[in-house]
């Protein structure tokens, strides 16, 4: 509060128009100098891509940037860094077989004609560079052998090696140990006392309220609010970020559910690196019912699903199947055979097969349900249960051998879901089910939630976004950090309890 | 949920609608093996006097079935997005073992006596080796989770190592057997003929059809592609990857232990030797038949018709008297070229695909 607010770059009237969609719309951004900028807002707030146009990564359709007073144009990342403007992605970008020095310099060696790279300079720099934010590394080091929070120091470094006066950090926490968090927000305050301005990406609330100065609010594509980190509180930003609107939901009143469809007990699940990803997790489905799981990118919530599923099948705990007990053996095509069926969150990697028909796509999971004396395929069967479930689904398709790859995401979506119906599963198991897709094919995917429920079938499913997990769950688990943090009835479920449970045990 | 069936019915109309150039083009091109095929005929027809009489054809069927029947094998494997390197050396041994069999009998040392198996027992132990290399490569490649074309390059040196152990570099001549011991007919396989066609040719036909059939038919042949495809979904949505790819060598092997047969029977004779790069050949025709290396894609029609391309192509050079060494490189330049036409293929494909969905879209906005 001693000094007066100092603007160093502020973007006025910023819209980004793409086929369709409004991402921005005339967005007015102040980023202040030495200080940490925090910038929240839900997934498809607009955060991305407004940092994206920062950084000269995406052009904006229309708006003005004023860098220090004087209008810039940035068309391009090199711009970006020549105006002093550095990004860490969320993912990191590094080259893990090259050491920490040659990282820093990839694609700027010093280095002039047929001269051999000037290693002793790039070593001396990288090594100022680590002094600086504190990394007890040798730039000889090989980045394979750093753990990922110091890779993410070499990520800062980067940047700063291009003397960067604007430093926009997305999510840099997502992949950090409550130490390494430590270590970061350290660093970044010694980097705003040599006068380095930082914009802050984060979904954590409570790290915003530790490390941030200002804080900007964007909701749909708009500006909503913008404030100093201590003037408000928790529930403010809750309030701002989601807005008062009433949350329309699919589900009838006086819905019932039969008995438990799926029990786990105690679900642990630990990764290479040691770190419990699934931690202790205790719930069960019933039937008829939809049980939400909300929860941040890195709350355990796909691994989960991968121990559920059995294509991860190095945890402890039990699961139960109606009455029947789940031996942590038992493969995956088991698992599906007994009545359980995973719809993966990244459709493009794990879901679709690309190059394949779209029949084929719907049927692949379910051929052994239509089989002639157990051997050969019954084609008409699998013709006619291939119309149906394109009809039953509205899936959009000239023809059932269009290959799949030619679909809108939507449509996909609701293939994949449909393989997942035609193994007849007493639990559905949806991760994601709404990524990237349109507005009109979610609420057809919620429909389709809802009616299959209505069938008796036990839905579980997850997502990062508020509004849906109100939408069409009977019960709210919220993960965070691999652990349950809650677990209440949609009634009960007040939505800043929702937040802040998911952004707890980090 | 309880969408009406108008939904489909609209976009079956809207596709009827994209019939035009682009179509016409992209037909040529699902076809070009077979018009590949028909252009050599009749580039030959028209050079060679002599190229179509019936025994010159079935001469040339003959040597086609040996590259048939390893292209069939492998052609599992390649849309599994892996590589069989060891079918070629796989078709030696297996000769090899045959003849040891024919030649030294199964030897028993503690009784001071050796059996001599009679043909019909000879070839089922010949398969069954032949399987057994493929499982061992499928096994190897699954639970070790080595690269395939690693594990089949180590196998292939192992395996053409233990075919000039068996004889010691030397050639088992003379297969045709020994009547006083039971074990005559070996050399029938290769000489013998139905209704004029030699068996070889028949056996190519059968193997196909039967191949084609596992490819079409049944889960196996579906989840094959599915793992080419997209080897995570294919586990995410039940399929026993693992399980299916020690098939899928298995195959490969077997396929290689009955070319092997094939071949020493019409030879009479079996060579350690035998079959150094027959892989290669086999590669090239399952390429040319439109699989993609890159997994997911081809058909057991096209592996057939690829290898008769450079069957025929190989024969009608030498009977035009085109020197070997041009041969090697008119063979290159086809294979290449049917590559980049493949390309081609799938771009266009996947364009005419995009601009039916957007007619459909379009129309359903009317």
């Amino acid at each position: 509060m001693r000094d007066a607010p100092d603007l160093i770059l502020r973007a006025e009237g910023i819209t980004m128009l793409y086929p369709g969609t409004l991402a921005l719309d005339n967005v007015n951004y102040n980023v202040y100098r030495g200080k940490v900028n925090v910038i929240i807002g839900e997934n498809g707030a607009g955060k991305s891509t407004l940092m994206n146009v920062l950084a000269g990564v995406q052009q904006p359709t229309s708006g003005t940037m004023l860098l220090n007073g004087k209008a810039v144009r940035i068309a391009n990342t090199r711009d970006a860094a020549a105006l002093g403007i550095g990004m860490v992605h969320q993912e990191l970008n590094l080259s893990e077989n090259l050491n920490v020095a040659e990282n820093i310099f990839l694609g700027r060696e010093h280095q002039s004609g047929l001269w051999p790279i000037d290693q002793v300079s790039q070593e001396r720099i990288a090594a100022e560079l680590m002094a600086r934010l504190d990394q007890p590394i040798s730039p000889r080091e090989l980045v394979s052998n750093l753990k990922v929070g110091q890779q993410q120091m070499v990520e800062i470094a980067k940047a700063l090696a291009e003397q960067a006066d604007i430093l926009i950090l997305d999510e840099p926490t997502s992949a950090l140990s409550k130490t390494e968090v430590d270590v970061l927000f350290r660093v970044i305050r010694e980097l705003t006392r040599q006068g380095v301005s930082i914009i802050y990406i984060s979904h954590r609330l409570e790290e915003l309220m530790t490390i941030g100065d200002y804080i900007t609010i964007l909701r749909d594509g708009r500006f909503q609010a913008e404030a100093r980190v201590g003037d408000i509180d928790v529930p403010w930003i809750v309030r701002e970020m989601l807005g008062g609107d009433p949350v329309t939901t699919f589900l009838k009143p006086g819905r019932t559910f039969g008995l438990p469809v799926l029990q786990a007990d105690h679900i642990t699940c630990v990764n290479d690196a040691g770190h419990p990803v699934v931690n202790d997790v205790s719930f069960n489905v019933r039937a008829g019912e939809i049980v939400g799981i909300y929860g941040l990118m890195g709350a355990g919530r796909t691994e989960l699903f991968e121990c559920l599923l059995g294509s991860e099948r190095n945890y402890l705990g039990k699961i139960w199947l109606g009455d029947l007990p789940i031996a942590t053996r038992m493969s995956t095509a088991n698992r599906i055979r007994l009545g359980m069926s995973l719809v993966p969150e990244d459709r493009k990697k794990s879901g679709i097969f690309p190059a394949s028909s779209v029949a084929v796509n719907l049927t692949i999971a379910s051929l052994w349900r239509r089989l002639q004396h157990g051997f050969s395929i019954m084609r008409r069967q699998e013709e006619a249960v291939v119309a149906s479930t394109i009809g039953s689904l509205s899936i959009k398709v000239s023809s059932p051998q269009v290959e799949i790859q030619a679909l809108s995401g939507g449509n996909q979506q609701k293939v994949v879901i449909g393989r997942s119906l035609l193994t007849n599963p007493k639990l559905l198991l949806l991760d994601e089910p709404t990524r990237g897709i349109d507005v009109g094919a979610k609420a057809d995917v919620f429909e389709m939630m809802v009616a299959l429920s209505e069938q008796g079938i036990g839905v579980l499913f997850s997502t990062s976004d508020l509004k849906e997990i109100m939408a069409v769950s009977d019960r709210i688990l919220v993960m965070s950090n691999g652990r349950l943090t809650a677990n209440v009835e949609r009634q009960a479920a007040q939505e800043s309890a929702l937040v802040s449970a998911s952004a707890k045990g980090f | 949920m309880k969408a009406t069936n108008t939904a489909i019915l609209a976009p079956l109309t809207g596709g009827q609608r994209f019939r035009s150039r682009e179509n016409l083009l992209l037909m040529l091109l699902k076809l070009r093996t077979f018009i590949a095929l028909f252009l050599i005929l009749g580039f030959f027809t028209a050079t060679v006097p002599g190229f179509l009489e019936t025994g010159s054809i079935i001469i040339m069927m003959k040597h086609i079935s040996i590259n048939a029947f390893l292209a069939l094998g492998i052609t599992f494997v390649i849309i599994t997005a892996g590589i069989d390197l060891s079918i070629g050396a796989t078709l030696g041994l297996c000769g090899m073992f045959a003849g040891w069999l024919i030649t030294h009998g199964i030897v028993l040392p503690m009784f001071g006596i050796a059996i001599f198996p009679s043909v019909w027992v000879i070839v089922p132990l010949v398969l069954v080796l032949g399987a057994l290399i493929g499982a061992v490569n499928g096994w190897i490649i699954t639970r070790y989770n080595v690269a395939p074309f690693i594990c089949t390059l180590g196998t292939m040196y192992i395996v053409r190592g233990a075919a000039m152990l068996l004889s010691n570099g030397e050639t088992f001549p003379g297969l045709d057997g020994n009547p006083r011991l039971g074990n005559t007919g070996f050399d029938a396989i290769g000489a013998g003929s139905l209704l004029g066609v030699p068996y070889s040719i028949w056996l190519m036909f059968i193997l196909a059809l039967i191949i084609a059939y596992v490819a079409k038919r049944l889960p196996f042949g579906r989840h094959v592609y599915a793992i080419g495809d997209n080897e995570r979904a294919a586990e995410l949505s039940g399929i026993k990857v693992k399980q299916v790819k020690v098939w899928v060598y298995l195959i490969s092997g077997l396929c290689a232990a009955l070319a092997g047969i094939v071949v020493s029977s019409q030879l009479v004779a079996s060579h350690p030797a035998t079959g150094t790069a027959f892989e290669m050949n086999a590669i090239a025709a399952v390429v040319l038949g439109g699989t993609s290396l890159a997994g997911g894609r081809g058909t057991i029609v096209g592996t057939l018709i690829g290898a008769f391309v450079i069957g025929i192509l190989a024969d009608g050079l030498v009977m035009m008297g085109v020197s070997e060494f041009w041969q090697m490189v008119i063979k290159g330049m086809v294979i290449i070229v049917a590559v980049i036409i493949d390309q081609m293929q799938n771009r266009m494909q996947h364009k005419a695909a995009i601009v039916s969905q957007k007619i459909i879209k379009e129309e359903n906005k009317e």
